[in-house]
């Protein structure tokens, strides 16, 4: 499915090379990588977590947060109740499974904006619930997680590899539901789901599975997000900007693929660095012209683009001008 | 007398106070050919869609094999072995012609693994004439294309009864020549089908048996020679004054 350019191959060796140089990156690298790097592994995770049901299913998902919010609030509080750290990042990711199974059939019964509409408001429902039940959550106050020891290098080498895990797991998983029945039966009903259901797909039950992977995902990354940072409120976690900024990541490199949101996490996140070192007060209005630009160049992402004709366009542009010199002498 | 494939009893489906079907009683025998005819908005399509789900039935019952499958899902009939093709196409449109069969061999007609489904496609589109263009987008295709790919599509599928919904519509003489070579092969191969068309050469030289939807209601049923001479007929299709006449001159 994958339009990388040189295909598959060329796709899967650059990821593995990009996966040994973040291995590496704690020896090799200073504190500002590593922790960049950890980002860059959260977002590809939350990236690929939404891509199942965006990308593949085509539900247009703003749920990101509710799940990462929700993986975080379940990690901090099992670790918070004596659960060793990563039995409880595992707890959050079952926990926002059952979440996501229980809330699925209903939601995904809505379609386009509705939807849409409706997975944004779950973020605010819970971001309310985690605030109004402080005794539980902290309230507005926020929640403290026990600081991992060993030193803050020992710590972010842990939650950089903790991360890249949750991400190759979503990337492994992506793979495998690209080539198997579930996602041929995602794509199916991407483009048409009444004719899917009419040619046998069950489509609540593909669509509810899309939504739990995607929800695994997220609550992994939000947990193992919990325990990195030590400390987390409601509008931290349950962030409108995190809900947004994830589908824009995925359709700037292209949806319902393996390779697409990795390329749009990498994409967004270099134009986030460029732009934040450089012109700081511009920094807020990346998304809203990475989005202007999605909306009117870009509706197939960085990787649908025809790249061989725009390079062979650049060339002949180059041909025509020396042909042009060559003339005029 | 062993159970019909498919039986209706007093289905009805009503729209707000449009009662688009209407009571409506049938037997569907295994390996029978079956024409379902009306007028515009007789309510053919809408049955349709009540037996294959698409549609919850107002009221009534609907066995098919003998178990109850009355408002089963869509992707449950399909995988019963009810498949039905639309009367305005659904393809997947960014799919190749080859993936969009496919689909039907995967989640309908069993197949094993995708692969197999691939394969299973591929000899489908040779049958309905359409080999050499399964690596093209759906969304290319011509329409009579587009028809004979939904017919692909559902016989991909395995279906035991195929409801076909104006599959011939906006063909040509030859293209409607065609299109009934192939359904006299999918009917030999054991297939029951009901086949709803406005071309009443085609019906009544396809068909053994013609049911006749009218408001909603079947107002007659029969072999296609009765049915040509069955004044209710005449009346839904030409208009009662029309029948009245008929009737004035035969007394
Ligand atoms: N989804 C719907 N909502 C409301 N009314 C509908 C719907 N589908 C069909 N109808 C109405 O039900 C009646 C029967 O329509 P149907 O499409 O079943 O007729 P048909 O016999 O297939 O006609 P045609 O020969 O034109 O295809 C019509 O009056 C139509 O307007
Ligand atoms: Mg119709």
């Amino acid at each position: 499915m994958s339009a990388f350019i040189g295909g598959k191959n060329l796709g899967l060796t650059i990821v593995l090379g990009v996966v040994a140089v973040l291995i590496a990156l704690p020896f090799i690298g200073d504190n500002y990588l590593v922790r960049l790097a950890t980002f860059l592994c959260l977002f590809s995770a939350l990236a690929l977590g939404w891509n199942f049901i965006g990308g593949y299913a085509g539900y247009p998902s703003f749920a990101t947060a509710a799940f990462y919010g929700l993986g975080a609030y379940v990690g901090a509080l099992l670790q918070n109740a004596g659960t060793p750290m990563p039995l409880a990042w595992l707890g959050a990711g079952l926990g926002c499974a059952i979440f996501a199974a229980a809330l699925g059939p209903t939601l995904l019964r809505l379609k386009g904006h509705y939807f849409a509409v409706g997975s944004i408001a779950i973020v605010e429902i819970m971001r309310l619930l985690a605030s109004i039940f402080a005794d539980f959550t902290g309230g507005g106050m926020g929640l403290n997680v026990p600081i991992l020891r060993g030193g803050p290098d020992f710590a972010g080498m842990v939650f950089l590899y903790a991360m890249l895990a949750v991400a190759a797991a979503a990337f492994l998983t992506t793979l495998a539901v690209d080539r198997g029945r579930l996602g041929f039966g995602l794509r199916c009903i991407q483009q048409n789901e009444d004719a899917a259901n009419m040619l046998g797909v069950d489509v609540n039950a593909y669509k509810t599975a899309a939504f739990v992977l995607s929800a695994i995902f997220c609550g992994l990354a939000g947990a193992i997000y919990a325990s990195w940072v030590a400390y987390i409120d409601p509008t931290d976690v349950f962030s409108i900007l995190l809900t947004l900024k994830v589908p824009v990541m995925v359709l700037l490199g292209g949806a319902g693929g393996a390779y697409g949101p990795l390329v749009g996490v990498v994409a967004f996140m270099a134009m986030e660095e460029l732009i934040w070192s450089n012109f700081l007060e511009l920094h807020h209005g990346v998304l809203g012209v990475i989005i202007v630009i999605l909306v009117f160049f870009l509706p197939g992402g960085l990787l649908k683009l025809r790249w061989p004709q725009i390079l062979g366009r650049f060339r002949a542009g180059g041909d025509a001008k020396s042909e042009a010199k060559a003339a005029a002498e | 007398m062993s159970a019909p494939l498919l039986e209706l009893t007093n289905v009805s489906r009503h729209f707000g106070g449009v009662r688009a079907v209407q009571n409506v009683s049938a037997r569907i025998e295994a390996g029978e050919i079956v024409g379902l005819i009306g007028p515009n908005g007789a309510g053919k399509t809408t049955l349709v869609n009540v037996i294959t789900g698409a549609h919850r039935a107002t009221g009534g019952e609907i066995h098919f094999m003998g178990e109850r499958v009355t408002n089963q899902k869509p992707y449950q009939a399909a995988r019963r072995g009810l498949s039905r093709t639309f009367q305005i196409v659904q393809p997947f449109p960014s799919m190749t012609v080859r993936e969009n069969v496919a689909a039907g061999a995967l989640f309908a007609g069993k197949a094993i693994s995708r692969r197999a489904a691939m394969d299973a496609a591929e000899a489908h589109l040779n049958f309905v004439g359409l080999g050499k263009l399964v690596d093209a987008p759906a969304s290319t295709l011509t329409l009579p294309n587009r028809k004979r790919l939904e017919l692909a599509k559902s016989l991909a599928m395995r279906p035991r009864m195929l409801l076909l919904d104006e599959v011939n519509a906006g063909l040509n003489l030859s293209e409607i020549d065609e299109a009934l070579r192939l359904i006299r092969e999918i009917a030999a191969q054991g297939v029951t089908i009901i086949i709803i068309e406005h071309l009443m050469k085609v019906v009544l030289g396809l068909s053994q048996r013609i049911l006749v939807l009218h408001h909603g209601e079947l107002t007659a049923e029969g072999a296609p020679e009765d049915i040509l001479e069955d004044e209710r007929v005449i009346e839904a299709y030409l208009g009662d004054r029309f029948a009245k006449r008929r009737q004035g001159a035969q007394s």
